[in-house]
């Protein structure tokens, strides 16, 4: 017991490694206030040509869809930050995380809100039309808002796992959180560093979760 | 050399494709079989432990809860990292490929039983006043009228999110699991040439691409019946 509490729990070096520990949690929460947005607007993006009334569109939409939800997103960080550079096209760890997180989440939101448009009765839409509204001002003020509030518990729930998944960005020596804590558990040999990180995790995304339950049920999905 | 040659020696060039194709094939039988194991275990685990909530014991259903809450919160890189650099320091040594087999098998078996667990109290509790009145235990209530109902409405979200996790397959590559990724990027060092990566993105894309498209099907399938 002693020797698993001076493995994971040793406060002696939590201590010491909190200071980078923070900055790494900053970076996170950086990285976190770029690719959320991205993949927001991404999926926005993508939803209203899913929704198109041209064939083209609709099946280029679907094409990204499925194939950016099908690549998991460290191959696709991989093939961004280590190959491109033989096309010429070197991004920074930060380029390639924004990149490769646009591709990967503006494809699962993209599919909420899809689900979450089609949700909305057509006669919201001939109602709001036969009121004069133009069809991109009827889907920006009346369909979009009642299709988010439908598909909130999804919402929620796919930001959780980009949050999670920007733990990633530590493979192309991006210095998150996890990156941070790496870094002081390979100078301390002492894995304590990496649970203080899964702490802050837990601080941050377990109230999230309990609310997704909560969520979930209350909207009876 | 034309611009397209030039693209073509460094991303798919035929020599490097002939000499690391044994080591991608190798890396795809690893990941199938993680991928198979960690959907069995992990399944199997997120059922009983439903099954296990299901009898509403308060001190037996905290843990389960904490557990599944923990394991649905942490990024699984995360858990992979501390299981596997702290298990060698209290003196259990477990090969890379069992790390990841057993934390994504947790991390499945955590989503699958948030997702059982609902199912099972969508089934009405009328469904089992009425088994249990006509003398069936609750164990045999659970296993013949209620599971069969709960199931079926677990399907489509249990679908997508055993997709998303076999996915995490490719976080091997981190603790050198020899996965296709792992495969890849030692041979894009070697060789010092995109070649491998691709061929390794590719397989990914023909191996996950089908089964996104099945799981959409599914999900759609399952959808309709419920109407």
């Amino acid at each position: 017991m002693d020797i698993f509490l001076f493995q994971f729990f040793n406060l002696d070096i939590m201590r010491q490694a909190l200071p980078l520990i923070l900055d790494g949690a900053k970076m996170t929460l950086l990285l976190c206030l770029a690719v959320i947005p991205l993949g927001l607007v991404g999926g926005l993006m993508v939803a209203t040509g899913s929704i198109s009334t041209s064939r083209t569109s609709r099946i280029l939409t679907k094409g990204y869809v499925d194939f950016f939800r099908a690549v998991p997103p460290l191959v696709l960080l991989l093939v961004i930050y280590s190959g491109l550079p033989f096309a010429g096209i070197r991004l920074s760890p930060f380029m390639a995380v924004c990149l490769a997180f646009f591709l990967n989440a503006s494809s699962f939101y993209g599919e909420i809100f899809r689900a979450g448009v089609e949700s909305v009765g057509k006669g919201q839409w001939e109602a709001a039309r036969s009121t004069g509204l133009t069809w991109m001002q009827t889907y920006q003020t009346v369909v979009l808002p009642q299709a988010s509030r439908n598909v909130l518990p999804d919402l929620v729930s796919n930001t959780v796992e980009v949050i999670k998944l920007t733990s990633i960005a530590s493979v192309v020596s991006f210095t998150e959180l996890l990156y941070a804590a790496d870094m002081a558990r390979s100078v301390t040999y002492n894995t304590s560093p990496i649970v203080l990180a899964a702490i802050l995790y837990l601080a941050v995304l377990w109230p999230v979760v309990r609310l997704v339950s909560r969520l979930e049920h209350r909207l009876g999905h | 050399m034309t611009g397209l040659d030039r693209f073509r020696d460094a991303f798919l060039k035929p020599e490097l494709i002939e000499r690391y194709l044994p080591d991608i094939l190798s890396g795809i039988a690893v990941t199938l079989q993680i991928a198979v194991a960690v959907v069995v275990t992990g399944l199997a685990l997120g059922l009983a432990l439903a099954v296990v909530r299901s009898y509403g014991y308060r001190l037996v259903n905290a843990p389960v809860i904490v557990f599944v809450d923990v394991f649905r919160a942490l990024p699984p890189l995360v858990v992979i990292l501390i299981v596997y650099f702290g298990l060698p320091n209290l003196g259990v040594n477990i090969p890379s490929f069992a790390v990841l087999w057993l934390v994504l098998s947790l991390v499945l078996a955590a989503f699958a039983e948030e997702i059982f667990w609902s199912g099972l109290i969508s089934v009405r509790k009328g469904q089992w006043d009425a088994a249990r009145s006509t003398g069936l235990s609750h164990w045999q209530a659970l296993i013949s009228v209620v599971l069969p109902q709960a199931i079926r409405i677990c399907v489509p979200p249990l679908t997508n999110r055993t997709i998303a996790v076999t996915k995490n397959t490719a976080l091997g590559t981190v603790i050198g699991v020899g996965e296709i990724m792992n495969q890849g990027t030692s041979a894009m060092s070697l060789s010092g040439n995109a070649t491998p990566l691709m061929m390794a993105a590719i397989a990914y894309v023909a191996i996950f691409v089908p089964v996104v498209a099945l799981g959409s099907w599914i999900e759609r399938r399952f959808a309709w019946k419920k109407a």
